[in-house]
């Protein structure tokens, strides 16, 4: 048995908004990291059933929205090189670069492909060895792991027309580049299947040096809504710490293969973020002893001066400083169907998702 | 992105794992996760199974809610 119905049950979700309506008291903030959370919060209509003392606010858990103008222009310009096939996950390729898209170049007969398993790019490197393919590693801790597992296999067998152009990111640098840059919030629900790879203990120094309560929730309604009151319970006995609401699939010590793979294939970065520029330690780039899969290696190319779309406040959304009813642009001349920024493009991002759901 | 959906195991067949999601079937990759037999739910993102469901666990934070649900009513 999956447990969604279970989840899903209107009596125990009216139940835990009965409970927080009695219990909370203080004004609260709770970030929602992962952009899945923000894409459930909003879909089941969650903020409707909270106190009008507890506020959501999204955060920067959006893999396509938080990669940077650097990775996109660099991935377009690859995408124009003689023999090369682009593979990439779907919301990838609408989104702008300085001066084009991978959707624009897909137009153009460049030869960009949509896939939804990095095993897939496997297979078209097996599939055509004259040509060489090229994976877009976007994702955090829960995507990252799947990468890895791929070069080993690239290695494994001797494929030399496989590369992965990272961008992969790790969670716990931006969480605390958030709080340190000074966002008012007084936990984190924290991302469900990024903590099922990494395990509980990342978040150790949030809770205690920060004094944040952390709950790592699943992504039914009745997850997030027993998570939200986990985090008022700690919040109002002053007890920050960090817990799991979604136990049936996170583990205190996490995945312990997909964690020594991360480790084999990658090495921790300084990395570039859209709105947050550079962030020590927070991306994954891909280890010297695998530097044959490592397309930054591979191909010289050069790349346009990064510009960004006008009057888009993206950037400051993922950082937890605005909402999208804050921008000029959201619902006018930004939409999902002809959007400005990244926030707007990705099914998970905050944009789109308040778009969506907008009432 | 970080999407992941339970599928249940049919039949294990090497790194890899024929999985259910309510009726279709996909091919699940076993590289990040050992362990696995037919009847398990596992969480499939990507085209990997990443960790399994615990049943155990899953009934115990419903519980946790029943009592608040219960609690509600007297």
């Amino acid at each position: 048995m999956n447990y969604l119905q279970d989840y899903r049950k209107k009596e125990l979700i009216l139940a835990v908004s009965q409970e927080l309506k009695a219990i909370s008291k203080k004004n609260i903030t709770l970030m929602e990291v992962c952009g899945g959370h923000t894409a459930a919060i909003h879909r089941f209509g969650l903020p409707s059933l909270l106190p009008p003392n507890i506020r959501l606010l999204s955060g920067p858990g959006c893999p396509v929205c938080v990669s940077s103008q650097h990775f996109l222009d660099t991935a377009i310009a690859y995408s124009k090189l003689p023999d090369v096939i682009i593979a990439t996950y779907g919301d990838l390729i609408r989104v702008p670069g300085s001066v084009s898209s991978l959707d624009k170049e897909k137009a153009n007969g460049h030869d960009i492909r949509i896939i939804y398993s990095v095993l897939e790019a496997l297979e078209l490197a097996r599939k055509n060895p004259g040509k060489k393919v090229v994976f877009l590693g976007i994702g955090f801790e829960t995507t990252a792991p799947a990468t890895a597992a791929a070069i080993v296999e690239a290695q494994k067998e001797k494929l030399t027309n496989f590369f992965v152009l990272s961008a992969h990111k790790v969670m716990p640098p931006v969480m605390k580049a958030l709080v340190q840059e000074g966002v008012k919030i007084d936990g984190f629900i924290a991302p469900g299947h990024v903590s099922a790879i990494t395990g509980t203990a990342i978040y150790n120094d949030l809770a205690i040096v920060y004094k944040l309560g952390i709950v790592v929730a699943g992504f039914e309604p009745a997850d997030l809504m027993q998570a939200i009151l986990m985090l008022v319970r700690q919040i109002e006995s002053g007890s920050p710490k960090v817990e799991v609401q979604y136990r049936r699939v996170v583990r205190e010590q996490g995945n312990k293969i997909a964690q020594s793979l991360l480790s084999k294939v990658f090495e921790l970065k300084d990395d570039r973020w859209r709105g947050l520029d550079i962030i020590p330690g927070s991306g994954l780039k891909i280890r010297s002893g695998f530097s044959g899969f490592d397309a930054e290696k591979y191909f010289t190319v050069s790349i346009p001066e990064p510009s960004k779309p006008k009057g888009c406040i993206c950037g400051l959304i993922l950082r937890g400083l605005k909402t999208p009813n804050d921008c000029n642009l959201f619902a006018r001349t930004c939409t999902p169907s002809d959007p400005v920024g990244a926030c707007m493009i990705s099914a998970e991002g905050t944009c789109a998702t308040y778009y969506k759901y907008r009432s | 992105m970080c999407l992941a959906i339970p599928a249940k195991v049919i039949r294990v067949e090497g790194t890899s794992a024929l999985v259910a999601i309510e009726e279709v079937e996909y091919q699940a990759s076993l590289l990040l996760l050992e362990d696995v037999h037919p009847g398990d739910f596992v969480m499939l993102h990507a085209g990997f199974a990443i960790e399994k469901v615990d049943p155990e666990e899953a009934a115990g934070m419903l519980m946790l809610l029943k009592e608040i649900e219960n609690n509600n009513l007297q």
